[in-house]
């Protein structure tokens, strides 16, 4: 699995040998942070419709978290504010938690779902929080059948 | 098995943004190109204070109170504080789309519009979004190659898209977007305070001096007439007026969750317009959202390390991205062997954004500069006192 992941990663390097797939983002919900959850048709062969969605979602779930404007966030400003946002020197924001939380959710939806398909996801945070980018290891969908036979192989590049 | 000769580079991503901006620290302050008049706000902020310091606290602490030079330079310290922050971040800057997702989005819009023959122009690009059941029409930015969120618009000075653009400062050198909207809001309501508090000081001492020796002696006594308190006390009379008009007009925005930008292309007033879709209805939640929200990091990653490959001319056809198809739009660093077989390749290592610590991220984006189009985009009110200029070159939007 790590292995797997680790080939991917090559995989972003070799672009051409990739086929990117961008999810866009959903303003219905006004500039919040949500992605679209329609499945985009290139991943049919690739991936079950509902692993992706529920990916999507969590991380919707996720920038929602993170955007949400209550009775912390206020307190996180209100206090910020009075000590003119020296603050955040010492500690991190709220938003900045979650992002972390985020990072570390789609390392592991890598390392359990997608990798194992030959694809990888991207965190939307690179691409300045725009699109999902998936990655599609051409040459896995080629090589898939050998693979899925063989035990524990890398990625055959 | 081809081999690769890796040659580090130590560097940032900030040296190869595009867009108008300096970089000073190393990345860790970003400003528009132009600043004196920036240089200018922080002279006569400086300037006036250190007048009132010099001339009226010393007598003031003295016959009044020694809170009042305290008050004003905890005020004096805020302000600055927030000047700073307004000026040295990032208002929220939109990176522009890497050629693989411009491409992208380029197939979407052929799907819908279809291939436009040569010298025709094209349809304009528009996306229709539904926000709180209001149609709100995204415009596609020929520059930055992206549609543009809502309330997000190109600031012509700083060539860059901006979220929740309110309007180019020239004053504080630098676009008031969504991530420094509170600051420069708080530094106008600091300033107007200051001002207000230096000016009424200022009339203080002169009533108090003149009661004493009486108001021509005080004018005599002070050392020369442009330093004087009598009129030193013009001095912050000058600015009064423009910066407590611009707070109040700020504070109008704010209730109504507005920006400058919106405010002046009339986006949500006139009978055939949409409401604003962003306003909770209620001016407290309205300000509350846009004072005390939650703050988001910029996604820029200026201080990321920019690590650039360098291969030999057997090397790596096979490992060539999308950045050869465009040569002329390379990057080159200023190490590169010229003519040698050069294949850039970008790879983020261990960024880290203003100030927070970020966990270790290992991506490879390749970096492009994206040329801009023929088309141009409409220049952006640089600042509400002065003159608004807008031209639109597209269709009327909103």
């Amino acid at each position: 699995m790590a292995s797997e992941a680790h080939d991917l990663q090559e995989l972003r390097r070799s672009a051409s040998l990739a086929t990117k797939v961008f999810v866009q983002r959903d303003y219905s919900d006004g500039t919040l942070c949500q992605f679209q959850t329609k499945f985009p048709l290139e991943l049919d062969s690739r991936l079950e419709r509902q692993l992706f969605e529920e990916t999507v979602k969590t991380l919707n779930g996720f920038y929602a978290e993170a955007e949400k404007i209550g009775g912390s966030s206020y307190l996180e400003g209100c206090l910020a504010c009075a000590t003119a946002y020296f603050i955040f020197l010492c500690m991190e924001t709220h938003y900045e938690k979650v992002l972390k939380k985020i990072a570390k959710y789609i390392q592991e939806q890598n390392e359990q779902v997608y990798a194992p398909r030959g694809l990888l996801l991207t965190d939307p945070v690179e691409r300045g929080m725009r699109v999902i980018s998936i990655y599609e290891d051409r040459c896995s969908s080629r090589s898939s059948s050998s693979r899925s036979s063989s035990s524990g192989g890398g990625g055959g590049r | 098995m081809s081999v690769m000769v890796v040659r580090k580079k130590a560097m940032r991503k900030w040296e190869k943004l595009p867009g108008r901006n300096t970089f000073c620290c190393d990345g860790r302050i970003m400003m528009a190109r132009q600043k004196g008049i920036f240089y200018l706000t922080l002279f006569l902020i400086l300037g006036t204070c250190a007048l009132f310091f010099a001339f009226e606290c010393r007598y003031l602490a003295v016959q009044l109170s020694p809170a009042i030079p305290v008050f004003a330079v905890v005020l004096f310290l805020f302000a600055m504080a927030m000047l700073l922050r307004t000026s040295f971040s990032d208002p929220g800057v939109i990176p522009r789309a890497l050629p693989d997702e411009a491409a992208f989005i380029e197939m979407e819009i052929e799907a819908t519009n279809g291939t436009v023959p040569q010298g025709q122009r094209p349809p304009p690009r528009i996306k229709n979004f539904q926000i709180n059941n209001q149609i709100v029409k995204l415009k596609y930015c020929y520059t930055c190659k992206i549609f543009r969120p809502p309330r997000a618009s190109h600031c012509s000075i700083c060539d860059n898209c901006v979220e929740r653009f309110d309007h180019h400062c020239p004053w504080v050198g630098n676009c008031v977007g969504k991530r420094n909207y509170r600051y420069f809001y708080l530094f106008i309501l600091s300033l107007s305070l200051l001002t207000i508090y230096i000016f009424t000081f200022n009339i203080v001492y002169v009533a108090l001096k003149s009661l004493k020796i009486g108001f021509l002696n005080t004018l005599k006594e002070t050392p020369g007439t442009y330093l004087s308190p009598p009129h030193g006390a013009y001095l912050p009379f000058r600015p009064l007026c423009p910066v407590v008009g611009l707070t109040g007009f700020h504070t109008f925005l704010v209730a109504l969750n507005q920006t400058t930008n919106e405010d002046i292309k009339g986006a949500w007033t006139g009978k055939n317009r949409v409401q604003n879709p962003y306003s909770h209805g209620n001016i407290v939640k309205n300000c509350c959202e846009v004072l005390c929200g939650p703050l988001p990091p910029s996604v820029l990653d200026r201080r990321g390390i920019l690590q650039q490959e360098e291969s030999g001319a057997q090397g790596d056809s096979s490992t060539r991205g999308p950045s050869t198809q465009e040569p002329g739009a390379l990057e080159k660093s200023s190490t590169q062997e010229p003519g040698a077989a050069q294949v850039l390749s970008a790879q983020a290592v261990g960024s880290t954004r203003e100030g927070s610590s970020s966990p270790t991220r290992q991506s490879a984006v390749p970096m492009l500069p994206l040329s801009p189009t023929g088309m141009p985009e409409e220049t952006q009110p640089s600042a509400v006192e002065l003159p608004a200029q807008t031209r639109d070159d597209g269709p009327t939007e909103h």
